[in-house]
This record gives structure tokens, sequence and C-alpha cells, in this order.
């Protein structure tokens, strides 16, 4: 990269912590783009955004849950709690798309129940891309951009499987919306196949006794106690009739957050979840057999995590270290 | 039923579920289901008493559709009549029959005109119209007509007076009126009114296990079949399945002198209107006793909130000059504002593997792999229209095409389209008005793009666009105006991907 670029790239990357909002969906189209001359930009321009790895910038949140369960209402009612406590609020939402066209029907109803006039909201929407039944890739570096640029950057998804526990493995703060009168979250959470959330909502508590007993069932499938350690999981009710579970929801949100901060957990924390996060992306490039030629899972994690470097360079370190490995094998 | 006993509470109707793209049957069921949600729910409020419900369920009339098809539509108004006489029957127990008479009006199908040889729709009206009144026992008791010109853009005096003598004519020179119903008793028609009934209550039966009418509005279910619907109806006009006259056959014409005018045959609306409306509404507010305003608005706004009677408090409001604006933005602050769902989210048709289809597909992608990611496609509806169609259909289209589609339904502001056209990052906008108010909308929506910094986004409009309009807007800056007249949206789409393209420096063709 040349002065010029590098200039262009530090300019770029001010204009994207101030919250420059043209800026900012211009650097999420340019890490859409898989061109190679982009992919270096982008590497570039997130080197900057992540210069100091104790800046936590804003809280990932995740939030996911079935079909139906009312998550973009939910996210709507949250946002008007964080902008009325002056938080800057930015989300990507995931939906799927057709494996038959490629095609995808993005933007659910959230953005329409935000003001339009207000800065201070950013919404982008991503296809699913077929990606493994799990997250887009684009969704780790995207969130990364908002985090330099909003308070609150918040990942909404419908939480299935492999999707559900990318989301977990992604954010500081999980959150899961059960729809009331659904059996499933509770089998799920039983049979392990939920990553225990940081919070558990029941949502359209105004359903009356169907919404209490779910509640309950919840409240009793789970052990209170995440595996993170020191975090009792809190069972919230919440409804869009009233905004007192919506508060107590996003005080819970912001505890949690504390609590990683208080005990410095955040950056190990990101860190160790982005590892997962580069370890997947080189998992699609060059499948199992790409990976255990850098040794195996384990030990790559343990490579990523144990270096000082920006792991977006690490990503290119190991990407050229397998495409020159695996051109020795072709010859 | 006290102080009003000859007004009717509510008109529910299903002319727009036609125009939606509904079967008769849909029209049938998903009408008589709203009728029934609504009476269950007045039912269990318990304000009136069970001896008088019979005096509600008298008074609930209907407001119907009526398309070219005319010999099963008259088969379905007769469908109506005697699903409703059962129906409060049996559900609601009414026992004088005239209280279970299916009363309704009727405006005849806008869906069916057509852009292309607009003359040909003055058939078209009058055929529909006779649908309606042909059998004496399912006779309309209001019949409102469109005019030929209504796919041009606004009718004239004139156009509506044409409208309005077609009925006149129908009623007073032809013998119609003379006679009994002349279909009882006809085997063809007894077969399809019940063929008709039977098809209504199997989706009223679907309606029903789906939670209710209500329930299916706010999940999506009937939005979905509607779109699925109508989309099947775009795919045969494609297709040729549906044969059109004037638009995908016999399309040869000789030049029209009913469009050939000044005027082109449409109305032009005086620029001066808007303003001198706004000025009249300013004098009024400034005559008007602003201070009882405010206090009716606020007694509005804490009957709303506690859930008292709001029928008392909107009575006041308009007997110190409130004006509807006012009145409805209170209750939009206490209610919040309904966004419905869109229902495009349907699966892909058995035809969507066509060739000229696979065609579009493969251009979408490829120019995606050229510009680095999946082309992204936002449609915006701005403004006050809530013709839908158009954008379901280019929505669900392009999905099928491979396009990531962004599209958050009606009644839009130019701000909101802008600022999601933005954060979504897309590579085109495309806009649907159907309300005349296209170059208004679209220096707005040009305009915030601007302000935000977006400017660079190529911007296509559908709708109803007459031609003078359309050049104007080209020479603002648009890449393309489609409308009724294109009905090929394979075509549509392969000219989005060249503006596509286009805009960001690669060749047109590929």
């Amino acid at each position: 990269m040349n002065t010029t670029d590098a200039d262009a790239t530090a300019q770029f990357a001010a204009a994207i912590a101030t919250g420059d909002r043209a800026a900012i969906a211009r650097a999420l189209n340019l890490l859409d783009d898989r061109r190679p001359q982009a992919r270096r930009q982008a590497a570039a321009l997130l080197t900057l955004l992540q210069l100091d790895q104790n800046t936590p910038g804003g809280h990932l949140i995740g939030i996911t849950g079935p079909p139906g369960a009312g998550k973009s209402t939910l996210s709507a009612a949250l946002i008007r709690v964080w902008r009325q406590r002056g938080l800057r609020v930015a989300v990507l939402a995931v939906d799927p798309s057709s494996p038959l066209s490629g095609g995808a029907l993005l933007g659910d109803r959230l953005r329409m129940q935000t003001s339009a006039e207000d800065d201070g909201v950013f919404v982008r929407s991503l296809s699913n891309r077929g990606q493994f039944g799990g997250l887009s890739a684009e969704v780790w570096p995207m969130s990364i951009v908002m985090l330099a640029g909003f308070d609150i950057v918040l990942i909404e998804t419908v939480g299935v499987g492999q999707r559900e526990v990318d989301v977990a493995r992604l954010c500081d703060t999980t959150c899961y919306v059960a729809q009331p009168g659904s059996g499933d979250s509770v089998q799920f959470l039983k049979a392990g196949i939920l990553e225990v959330p940081h919070i558990l909502v029941v949502n359209k508590a105004d359903m009356g006794a169907v919404a209490t007993r779910t509640h309950s069932e919840l409240a009793s499938a789970l052990k209170r106690t995440h595996p993170d350690g020191n975090w009792q999981v809190p069972v919230l009710a919440t409804s869009a009739a009233s905004s007192d579970g919506v508060v107590a929801l996003a005080d819970a949100l912001a505890q949690h957050y504390q609590l990683l901060q208080t005990e410095q957990r955040l950056a190990q924390r990101r860190k160790h979840y982005q590892s997962y996060w580069l370890h997947k992306r080189l998992l699609e490039e060059f499948g199992s057999f790409g990976i255990d030629r850098l040794g195996g899972e384990k030990h790559l994690l343990a490579l990523i995590e144990s270096q000082p470097m920006n792991l977006y360079e690490q990503y290119e370190t190991l990407r050229w270290r397998l495409y020159n490995e695996l051109n020795d094998i072709d010859r | 039923m006290e102080n009003i006993p000859k007004w009717n509470p509510t008109n529910i109707c299903s002319y727009h579920l036609q125009e939606a793209g509904a079967t008769p049957t849909q029209e049938l069921a998903y009408a008589l289901s709203t009728a029934t949600a609504i009476l269950d729910a007045v039912q269990a409020s318990g304000q009136i008493a069970p001896d008088r419900f019979a005096d509600v369920v008298g008074r609930i009339s209907f407001f119907v559709n009526a398309g070219i098809r005319f010999v099963e539509e008259t088969c379905k108004l007769r469908a109506f009549g005697r699903m409703w006489d059962t129906l409060t029957h049996e559900r609601y127990g009414v026992t004088n029959p005239k209280q279970r008479l299916f009363r309704y009006g009727v405006q005849v199908n806008s869906l069916g005109l057509t852009e292309s040889q607009p003359e040909n729709n003055v058939q078209r009206i009058v055929l529909e119209m006779l649908s309606v009144t042909l059998s004496k026992s399912a006779r309309a008791r209001a019949i409102q007509l469109p005019a030929w010109n209504e796919a041009l853009g606004l009718p004239r005096p004139w156009d509506q007076q044409w409208a309005l003598r077609m009925q006149q004519v129908l009623a007073l020179e032809t013998d119609l009126l003379e006679y009994g119903d002349l279909l009882d008793g006809s085997p063809v028609v007894e077969a399809k009114v019940q063929e008709l009934i039977d098809g209504a209550h199997e989706e009223m039966a679907r309606v029903d296990a789906h939670g209710g009418m209500v329930a299916c509005i706010d999940n999506g279910y009937v939005k979905r079949e509607l779109v699925q619907s109508h989309t099947r109806r775009m795919r045969n006009i494609e297709s040729g399945a549906l044969q059109i006259v004037g638009v995908n056959c016999y399309q040869e014409s000789a030049e029209s002198p009913l469009t050939a005018g000044e005027e082109s045959g449409i109305m032009r609306v005086d620029e001066r209107a808007e303003r001198d409306q706004i000025a009249s509404l300013q004098a009024f507010r400034a005559t008007r006793d602003n201070e009882k305003v405010a206090q009716a608005l606020q007694q509005l706004r804490s009957a709303a909130a506690d859930g008292s009677n709001i029928m008392p408090v909107s009575i006041a409001c308009a007997r110190v000059g409130v004006t509807t604006g006012e009145w409805s933005e209170v209750l939009r602050e206490v209610f919040g504002e309904y966004r419905a769902p869109t229902g495009i989210d349907i699966a892909p048709m058995e035809d969507s593997g066509s060739d000229a289809l696979q065609g579009v597909r493969n251009r979408v992608r490829k120019t995606g792999e050229e510009l680095g990611r999946p082309l992204r496609l936002l449609i915006g509806k701005p403004g006050l229209d809530g013709h839908s169609n158009g954008a379901e259909q280019i929505a669900v289209k392009g999905r099928d095409a491979g396009f990531e589609i962004v599209y958050e339904g009606i009644r839009l502001t130019p701000a909101q389209i802008a600022r999601a056209a933005q954060e979504e990052g897309v590579h085109l906008i495309g806009l649907s008005v159907l309300s005349g108010s296209h170059l208004e909308l679209v220096e707005d929506i040009n305009k915030e793009l601007n302000k935000i910094g977006a400017s660079g986004i190529p911007l296509v409009i559908g709708g109803i666009i007459p031609e003078e309009d359309a050049r104007q807007l080209q020479e603002q800056g648009l890449k393309a105006v489609f409308t009724p007249k294109d009905v090929d949206m394979n075509t549509i789409m392969n000219t989005m991907v060249t503006i596509i393209r286009e805009a960001n420096g690669l060749e047109p063709a590929a």
C-alpha cells in the first residue's frame, strides 16, 4: 500500500469512528466485496479499526430465537429504550436466502418501527448465502465496523442449529427469545442443542397463562449459572404492550457487559470468538483438509489466540500458507 | 343502534382482495371470515344485549369486486348471498330473513383494466357491471364503475360521466329490471355456485386452523395467499395462458383518437391546486379557536389511552374544527402505526426455472461476481397509495432472479427510502407509484439521497405514469420508467441488470 492509499484508509477509519453513516455504509459494502483488491483494502481498514484490542468499542449483542417469537418487535422496543438512554445502535439482521436462485428477501419489519429521521440507528440486512447453515462469514468483519461507530451492535437472526451457535460464539452477550407455548426451546435447552444464552426472554407475555407456563418451564430447565462463570442467567418476560419488561432486558444486557468489563474479560472473549470465526472462514475456503494441514482445529485456535498480531492479518497469513502448501502438494 | 339505527357500522370490504389477486373463492372466504371475526368480537364484548344482536347482524354490509369472468362472478354473488344467509342463521341465530340479506355495493374490477388499447376497458366494465346485476336475487344495491382510462392516469369529469351513463343505460333503457331472477333453476349456475361455496368453506376452515382472520392478517397468511394468487396470474399473462386482448394478443391497433389530444386523454392536475389547498387549510386553522382545538385533542388522547369510546370526543373534535390529520396524528401517537406483513415470502413458482428466467439469473449472478458482491435491489413504495401489487411482484420475481431484495411495504417517506438504500448498500432503487404524484416523490427522494451522500445509486420507477411525465422523469436522471404495458417481468429484470452494469462502469451486455 502506498502513502496515499494509507492516508485514504486512515481517513476512512476515522470517519467510521465518528459514526459517519455514509462511511459506515461504504465500509460494509467493501467488507461484502470478494474481489482480491477489496479484500486487501478491507484488511487494511480493519487493522486500523482494531488497533487497540483493549478498546472495547460498542457492546455486541446477539438476539436469536425461533421464527414468530417477535424478535423484530422486541428489538425495535429495545432500540427505543437505548435511544432514550442516548446510545447509538447498529443492527445486522440476518435473513435466509434461496438455495435455488441465491436471491433473498431482506429487511424484516424492524427498520420501519424505528424513526427514519434518527441518525442514531443504522440497519444493515444480510442474506445468509447458504453458508453451512450458519451465519455468513461477512457478519464478523461487519460487526467490527459497526462496533467502531456505534455504542450497541445488535445481531438479529432466526436461531436454529448452527446459526444459533455462530451467534453465541460471536457476540459479547447473547439473548434467546422464546415463543410462548412452544416446547421447542425447552427441549433444545435440555438436550444441550441450544448454547446457553446469557439472557432468556419469554416474549409476548401478554399471552397470559401460556407465557407464564413457558417462563417457568424455561426457568426450571436451565442451569442458572452460565458456563462463562459468574453470571446467573435471568429469565425475563417482555411484551409489546408494556415497556417494563423491555427496560429490564436492556438493564440485564448492560449488566452483563459491565461484568465483562469489570472482570476484564471482554477483549479476551472477543479474541477467542474472533479466532473461532477466522477458523470458520478458513474452513469454508479450504475444508477440513486445510484445517488439518494447519495442525487441526484445537492447535489452530490456540495458535491464533497466542499471536499478538491483528486477526485479519493472521487470516491473510494463514491463507497464503495454505495456498503454498496445497500448491506444493500439486507439484 | 340507539342513536343512529340506520347506520352501517362496518362495510366489510373484499374489493381490494380481488385487486390484490384473490380468486373468487378467496374473496368469499376472506370476506365472510372477516365478518364473523367482527361479529364474534362484538358479541364477546357484551355491549349488545343478546336479544338485540340480530339487529347488529342486519346492519352489516359488504363491498365487493367483480371481474371480467362474469358468469363466475355472478355465481360468486349468489354464493355470497347463500353463505351469508346460512351463516347468520346458524352462527348467530338470526330468524328474520330480512336481517340475513347479503347487502352489498360493488365497484367493478380495476386490476383487469389495460393501458394498451384503453378503449377496450369500456366493454370490460360493462360486462363486469352485468355480472352484479344479472341475477335479481344477488343484485348489487349500489354500483360504482371505474373510468376507461384509469390505467393511463386520473380520469377527467367527462370520463367519469361516461362510467355513470353505463349504469343509467342498463337501468333505464334495457329491460333487465322488468324480470325476476333469470338464473334460478339453471343447473350450470347451480353447480358453479356450489363449487364456489365448497371452496370457500375449505379456505375458511384453513383460516380457522391458522387462528382466525385477525391472526391470519397479523401472521401474514392471508397476504401471502394473495401474493401467491397474483403471482400465478402474472405468470399466466406472461406465458399467454391467460389472454388479455391488446396486451398479450391482438396488440396491433390503429391510432386512437381518444388519447391523441393535448391532454392525451387524462386529467392534468393544476399545479396551483396543492398550493390553494394548503392556503385554505392554513386560513381555516387561523380562524378557529385553537385553545378549544387543543383541549379537544387532549380529550381524544386521554380517551384513546384509557380505552374508552372515542366517538363522543371525536365528534367534539369535529365541532371545534380539528382536522383529520390532527385527529389521526393523536391516535398514531397513542396506538403506534401498524406495519402489515408484506406477504412476499412465498415459495418460488413451479415455472421459475424457465429459460428466460434462467438467462436473467445468470446475468444477475455474473454481474454480482464482477462487482464483488450479490446484487441488491431496494423496492420502495413512497407516498400514500397502497397499491402494492407491482412492488410485490417485482420483489418476488427479483428474489427468484437472484437479487437480494429489500422491500419494507407501503407508505414510506422519501427519507425512509433514501436511508434504507444507503444502509443496505443497494445497487439500484426501484420505486412504485400509482398515486399520480410520481414527479413530486421522485424529486423528494433525489433530494434525500443527495442530503445523505447517496446520490450515486441509480433509480427506476414503475406505475401509472403518463408518457409526458415519463420523459420528464428520465430528463431528471431516472434510468427507466415502467408502466402497465410492461408485462414481461424478465425483460424488466434484464433492464435493471443493464442499468446496474452501466452505473458501475461495466459493459452493458454480458
